[in-house]
């Protein structure tokens, strides 16, 4: 879909009636629009075309692009760093902000740094605890929660002002979300925490890992109940596996992954276990476009960033519509004001 | 003591009752607190508050309980420091992510809130950040002084 205001690549989209942010995400998700998210594993590198050729991947296939902070309290290049390469280039981020490694001040600090930058959407999460990841001597400071994070950024927009009172004298444009993980336990507890979240100033949802169909279903119809779905978009967490081998660890190691006996068993026996674990992913986005409440899907497909384009196109949830990419609508914009790496020692 | 903690979340309602009195008491003798003075007072009641609610609930001197909100099972105690739990992390058995030993301080306050009658409904309302300043001071005191205050204004009005 091409907006009739299309702006130049980088700047911000004009911001229409109803809306909060300048971005394309938001665009598509009011819109009605079965809206695609792909996480981007940051590079351990400062080579920042490292980071656009990860993008490029995505070209054409997905809406936004999240940036991960620190996920699995592993040690990466900074999501802001990486959503203020990204929207150089006009790519739509999503920016995720862990409570885990930075206190209030620091983070109110990124989210005007972020919109400065023209990061419109942004992920507010509590974060892994430090002992999953490869600092696990490092200090969790866990000053905010997710909750009074999200209530932070909503209040910096809305009413804006820091937590402190003190003004903001142009507000942060931007589009706010959180996780879910309706796969984790308790199960009963799940749907009231979105309502909380959405109180807190939730607008969109991306969900873990999602395996399990019919849990899915019974977590969506409590979240109707509450009446949510018209206050949040859901975009459901999807992910391939690669092998039996790696969901089986992947369910004992990675917190919060819940992936049914049935399904491990499937990828067990099949031949070509990386072809079926797209073909699984494949078949549980198409199954969850068909649910009432759901708006889109978000790929999480590490270190296998190469099949979303299959997934994508497979699944057939666009219809035709082709998300925004730099040289979509004629050429790439200029990225000649990067600078490039410094290879050598001075 | 974990035993002991989780003792406190099974009797939810009880100690929900007991604290609503409580918590009557210390307000209503707010004109002593402050004739006595709650800088005074401050030091011993907060060593009081924190040996029994430290039996009781492993309690970490927050200095803004919301036990009342949380089940009866201290958010202090999560890993996290997560005030509006559970976390996605929590395992399929319901114990904690960081610390496997542990059930979730989340899952407990969820299974303490469903046994109180206020409690019930107030764990659905969404509890604002620490202020670290108050760490270590006494909640009671806080209540007694907040909640007091204005009933006097109005006395006096």
């Amino acid at each position: 879909m091409r907006f009739d205001d299309e702006p130049v690549p980088g700047y911000p989209l004009p911001i229409l009636p109803g809306h909060t942010s300048p971005g394309r995400l938001e665009r598509v998700l009011r819109g009605g629009g079965f809206a695609i998210t792909a996480e981007l594993e940051p590079p351990d590198s400062a080579d920042p075309s490292e980071v656009y050729r990860r993008a490029k991947v995505f070209d054409g296939y997905v809406d936004a692009i999240n940036a991960t902070d620190g996920s699995g309290a592993n040690c990466h290049m900074s999501s802001l760093a990486v959503c203020a390469l990204l929207t150089r280039v006009g790519y739509a981020p999503v920016m995720q902000i862990s409570c885990r490694d930075k206190n209030r001040i620091a983070i109110q600090g990124d989210i005007l740094g972020g919109a400065a930058m023209g990061v419109c959407n942004m992920l507010c999460l509590s974060g892994d605890g430090v002992q999953s990841g490869d600092h696990p001597q490092a200090k969790p400071v866990f000053d905010l929660d997710c909750m009074s994070l999200l209530e932070i950024g909503r209040d910096m927009r809305d009413e804006r002002r820091f937590q402190s009172g003190r003004k903001v004298s142009f507000a942060p444009r931007v589009f706010f979300g959180a996780a879910a993980n309706p796969f984790g336990q308790p199960f009963d507890w799940r749907a009231q925490r979105l309502a909380k979240k959405v109180a807190a100033g939730a607008q969109f949802i991306q969900t873990q890992y999602c395996y399990d169909v019919p849990r899915l279903r019974t977590f969506m119809k409590e979240v109707e109940d509450l009446g949510l779905l018209d206050k949040v978009f859901i975009l459901v967490g999807v992910g391939p596996m690669r092998s039996a081998k790696v969901a089986e660890w992947m369910r004992s190691n990675v917190p919060g992954v819940h992936i049914p006996d049935a399904v491990i068993k499937r990828m067990a026996g099949a031949e070509k276990p990386a072809a079926e674990g797209r073909k699984i992913c494949t078949e549980i986005v198409q199954e969850v476009k068909e649910m009432k409440g759901v708006a889109g899907v978000h790929i999480m497909a590490y270190r296998q960033e190469d099949s979303v384009p299959e997934i994508v196109t497979n699944s057939g949830v666009l219809q035709g519509r082709v998300p925004w990419y730099p040289g979509r609508d004629g050429a790439a914009p200029e990225v000649a004001h990067i600078p490039p790496p410094v290879l050598a020692a001075v | 003591m974990y035993a002991v903690r989780r003792w406190s979340v099974r009797h939810a309602r009880g100690l929900e009752i007991f604290y609503q009195g409580f918590e009557r008491a210390m307000v209503a003798l707010h004109p002593l607190w402050k004739a006595i003075g709650y800088q005074r007072l401050e030091k011993p009641v907060a060593v009081v508050e924190k040996a029994v609610k430290g039996l009781l609930f492993d309690c970490q001197m927050c200095g803004q309980c919301a036990l009342s909100s949380t089940g009866m099972s201290c958010a202090m105690n999560c890993p996290k420091t997560i005030r509006n739990g559970p976390c996605g992390g929590v395992r399929a058995n319901g114990h904690c992510e960081v610390k496997p030993e542990m059930r979730c301080v989340w899952v407990e306050a969820f299974e303490g809130s469903q046994r109180m009658q206020a409690g019930r409904e107030a764990i659905k309302v969404v509890q604002f950040a620490v202020d670290v300043r108050l760490k270590g001071s006494s909640s009671w005191l806080r209540v007694a002084r907040e909640k007091g205050q204005p009933a006097k204004q109005e006395a006096t009005a």
